[in-house]
């Protein structure tokens, strides 16, 4: 708790040391990282504390992404009506989804889970109206009111880090809580859980509701922050990158998501701004293929950490 | 309290029971003996929910349960325990009772209170885990115990659900003599609360605690009464006690 505190801290004071320094690009970049951490750390509910292995929590972001895009694009710009707009459909999509996917297991479970976001994405690749398969432009990003004016790059870095900050608080306060123990529980021995008089699918549908509800509102950030979406923000491979994350930065681990969002999307970022002269000599195109260098970094954590970043963070804390 | 009609359940090409009539009375300790692979696990498990059965009527307290979920059996009074060890093993010893104290009292869907702050939970797993014979084991992380600790624990989850009826699946199974004398010991002392419907090879156990016994062979029951009466039945002698008993 007083390390999350210390982290949090200096978190705020990121954007004065950027401002300082002339780097206002990095204020955006962390916004959207932050934003993927809040994703991402919605899945590790589902995927890490609740033991289902979700292969479309894509489409509870994009629904959110999209929900809050169509209002801006209607003209309903606040985000007092946008952002809830998005948690409720996301919540909406991921009952509706869970409610099906939860009466099977394992790779059927993986499976049916791919399903329905790969036929949300066909969906929303669909809806001319919205930009079809070209996206769609936003004219601003939505408005808080309250004298935040969230076009300025560093408010919406604080507006977005709060999110963060009340994700983390709020996934680590249910984790104590009678229903969190229920869900870990289940991960751990289901038979068991229903054997001693757990309705099984009914918390799990809770868990998956609520982590698809928290991944829509961070679909609703981002629509935001790019003030463009298309319908990517669906695809499996967005599923897919949302996994690594959990896995790279420790399932089932509270900073796991956020660790991993970090982890992935500043290697990304590292491998194809700054090219290593020598590698660059012997292969000029190798900074277009950085999920290679991301594809290594997963090989040894899977291999020499399975349980991420944050489980070696913890354990030589322990030590 | 228990009553089972012509229950039958048959996986591909293997009749596992068949036709089970048998009824468990308030009160009794039941036994359930016969030989490997008589389908007395497969019974347990059609009465908990866990395998549905194909045909026939399972009624319990008065309502026809047969199709009802294992979680609603549990939330009647009908709890169980396994033969092969079924605990949360990352769970601490008072964690996976409390869990099941918590299971049966009021709502889990309780998002933002610590559970560590509600004594009552973890004030009653604390008496079961003593009840059980683990007092000095509260904090043991679950798979840290000793097998026999583990036994007690399983049987511990299923009295920690309060049941008018407990299915004990083998609770002596893989026990030293010592620990099944603490487990006979204890299936006694919970007779006064709890019926009980008790699978078990262990015959000297079977004979110490059973008001009445039935036999299952090959997935038909072939009798029922009490003990000194299928002691000397000749059917059951020849088909599973042999000169075990006799001697």
């Amino acid at each position: 708790m007083k390390r999350s505190l210390l982290v949090f801290i200096a978190l705020l004071g990121f954007p004065l040391v950027m401002s300082a320094m002339d780097n206002p690009f990095y204020v955006s970049f962390a916004s959207r990282v932050i934003i993927y951490a809040i994703a991402a750390t919605s899945l590790n509910l589902v995927l890490g504390y609740g033991g289902m292995i979700s292969f479309g929590h894509a489409a509870f972001v994009g629904a959110g992404a999209y929900v809050a895009s169509i209002c801006i694009a209607e003209g309903v710009t606040s985000a007092w009506l946008g952002w809830p707009a998005a948690i409720a459909a996301s919540a909406l999509a991921a009952w509706l989804i869970g409610a099906v996917s939860l009466r099977t297991r394992g790779v059927y479970f993986i499976m049916i889970t791919l399903a329905f976001a790969q036929m949300a994405f066909y969906l929303v690749n669909s809806m001319k109206a919205y930009g079809g398969d070209e996206g769609l432009t936003l004219p601003q990003r939505a408005e808080l009111g309250l004298g935040l004016d969230l076009g300025n790059e560093v408010v919406f870095y604080y507006v977005v880090l709060c999110f963060l900050a009340i994700s983390l608080y709020g996934l680590h306060r249910v984790m104590q809580s009678r229903f969190g123990r229920v869900v870990i529980a289940i991960r751990e021995n289901e038979a068991r859980a229903e054997a001693i008089g757990l309705p099984v699918y009914r918390y799990q549908l809770a868990c998956f509701v609520i982590a698809g509800a928290v991944a829509g509102l961070a679909g609703a950030l981002l629509a935001s922050h790019g003030k463009y979406i298309n319908p990517n923000v669906l695809h499996w491979l967005q599923s897919g990158t949302l996994m690594i994350m959990v896995i790279l930065g420790g399932v089932g681990q509270l900073w796991g998501g956020a660790i991993g969002a970090v982890v992935l999307l500043g290697l990304e970022h590292v491998i194809s701004d700054y090219p290593i002269p020598w590698l660059a000599a012997v292969a000029p195109n190798y900074p277009q293929h950085a999920n290679l260098g991301v594809g290594l970094v997963m090989l040894a954590i899977v291999l020499f950490a399975p349980h991420g970043v944050a489980g070696l963070l913890s354990r030589r804390r322990g030590a | 309290m228990l009553e089972l009609r012509r229950v039958s359940k048959r996986f591909v090409g293997v009749v596992a029971t068949d036709e089970v009539t048998l009824e468990v009375k308030s009160g009794e300790i039941h036994a359930l003996i016969g030989p490997n692979g008589a389908g007395k696990t497969t019974l347990i498990s059609q009465i908990s929910g866990t395998l549905p059965s194909d045909r026939g009527e399972i009624r319990f307290a008065g309502r026809d349960i047969t199709h009802a979920r294992p979680y609603e059996r549990v939330k009647l009074g009908l709890a169980r325990s396994y033969q092969i060890t079924s605990i949360f093993k990352r769970f601490t010893v008072l964690d996976n009772l409390a869990l099941a104290v918590q299971a049966r009292s009021g709502s889990s869907f309780s998002f933002w209170r610590p559970v560590s702050r509600e004594t009552a939970l973890t004030d009653e797993a604390r008496s079961i885990a003593d009840e059980v014979g683990l007092h000095e084991r509260h904090n043991a992380l679950a798979a840290t115990l000793a097998h026999g600790e583990q036994r007690a624990l399983e049987v511990g989850l299923a009295l920690a659900t309060q049941p008018k009826l407990v299915l004990l699946d083998e609770p002596l199974a893989g026990m030293g003599p010592e620990e099944a004398q603490r487990m006979i010991d204890l299936i006694d002392r919970i007779r006064s609360n709890v019926t009980v419907l008790l699978v078990e090879h262990d015959m000297d156990a079977v004979f110490r605690l059973a008001n009445r016994i039935s036999v299952l062979v090959n997935g038909r029951l072939i009798a029922s009464g009490a003990p000194e009466t299928i002691k000397a039945d000749e059917q059951v002698r020849k088909a599973y006690l042999g000169d075990e008993v006799a001697a």
